[in-house]
């Protein structure tokens, strides 16, 4: 424990700013705080044209809801791994690092897995991008929220790579819990996505 | 001036020593807090098998708004972090939610649902 602390405290050492905060991690809460008007934005937009299906088919005529909540579950559980690994990063344990880093990267896998499945399903009984309003923002919203899990998934393995080569400048431990902010405001965004999109019916 | 600053300076490193001090929160309290929101979401899609009536939208919104407080203050550690942080997070969000709900107003979406 007082390993830890002595460890902290050295860490905190890079934090000689004018406000006595860490700039990195102030300038990831502003990136995460401006993030949130993009996502603002497309989920706005979707909930403005969702009732325009067109010729094509109705939301609750293609969303499959169990099989949604099983990925937004997963997405969850990939939260609490993460968590698990800054944890880890805290304590300097490399090792249990990498085991919780990879496992949130496998879990983020699994739910862009099953947003390309659900893409194919519904790009199938007629849903394309251009086919409706309805279905350009659907694409567009949750489109955009797939390409930042996969850009998660890329940070989490580049992130393995690093910590398993002790390649990280500066403070692992901030590094490691950076990263995690970015992946737990992906988790966020989804707990919206996935109220406003799939659980409120047209 | 020099001591303003450095006075200031000191409280924002010990403030940063006491959160970390707060990261060391046990893994077993992540794990409560994961099974937390695990059971919310079961309840969240219960709302799409049983009918919760004029429930039906308050109780989602309601279990929203929980798991994302839940997720941002255990998990990104806003709880335990520098207030700034938390300033900074929720002003994007509150002004992201201001201006959607301005510029849905003026395409009257509110109207047409209501």
């Amino acid at each position: 424990m007082a390993d830890t602390a002595v460890a902290h405290g050295a860490e905190h050492g890079a934090h000689h700013t004018t406000t006595g905060l860490s700039n990195v991690k102030l300038g990831m809460w502003l990136f995460l705080g401006s993030e949130c008007l993009l996502f603002g934005g497309l989920i706005s937009t979707y909930m403005l044209y969702k009732g325009r299906i067109g010729t094509g088919p109705q939301p609750d005529q293609i969303y499959d809801i169990p099989f949604t909540s099983v990925s937004s579950f997963v997405l969850l559980m990939s939260s609490l791994t993460m968590v698990l690994a800054v944890s880890s990063a805290n304590r300097a344990d490399d090792r249990r690092t990498n085991l919780w880093l990879t496992i949130t990267a496998l879990l983020g896998a699994t739910f862009v897995g099953g947003q390309v499945y659900e893409f194919t399903a519904f790009y199938r009984e007629g849903l394309g991008f251009t086919t409706s309003l309805f279905g350009s923002s659907f694409y567009t919203l949750t489109g955009f929220h797939g390409v930042h899990v996969t850009v998660g998934i890329i940070m989490l393995m580049a992130l393995v790579g690093m910590v398993r080569r002790n390649r990280i400048p500066g403070s692992k431990a901030e590094t490691v819990e950076m990263i995690g902010l970015y992946w737990h405001f992906v988790d966020v965004v989804w707990i919206v996505i996935f109220t406003l999109v799939y659980l409120i019916p047209a | 001036m020099s001591t303003a600053t450095d006075t200031q300076h000191d409280t924002g490193h010990d403030a940063g020593h006491d959160s970390h001090a707060q990261h060391g929160s046990s893994d077993k309290q992540y794990v409560i807090i994961a099974l937390i929101l695990a059971a919310l979401t079961a309840i969240e899609v219960s709302t799409y098998y049983i009918d919760f009536g004029p429930l039906f939208m308050p109780t989602l919104f309601v279990l929203m708004t929980v798991k994302f407080v839940i997720v941002a203050s255990y998990f990104m550690h806003l709880k335990f972090d520098n207030k700034i942080f938390t300033y900074l997070f929720y002003s994007g969000l509150l002004l992201a939610i201001a201006v959607y709900v301005g510029a849905l107003a003026t395409f009257k979406f509110f109207l047409q649902k209501g």
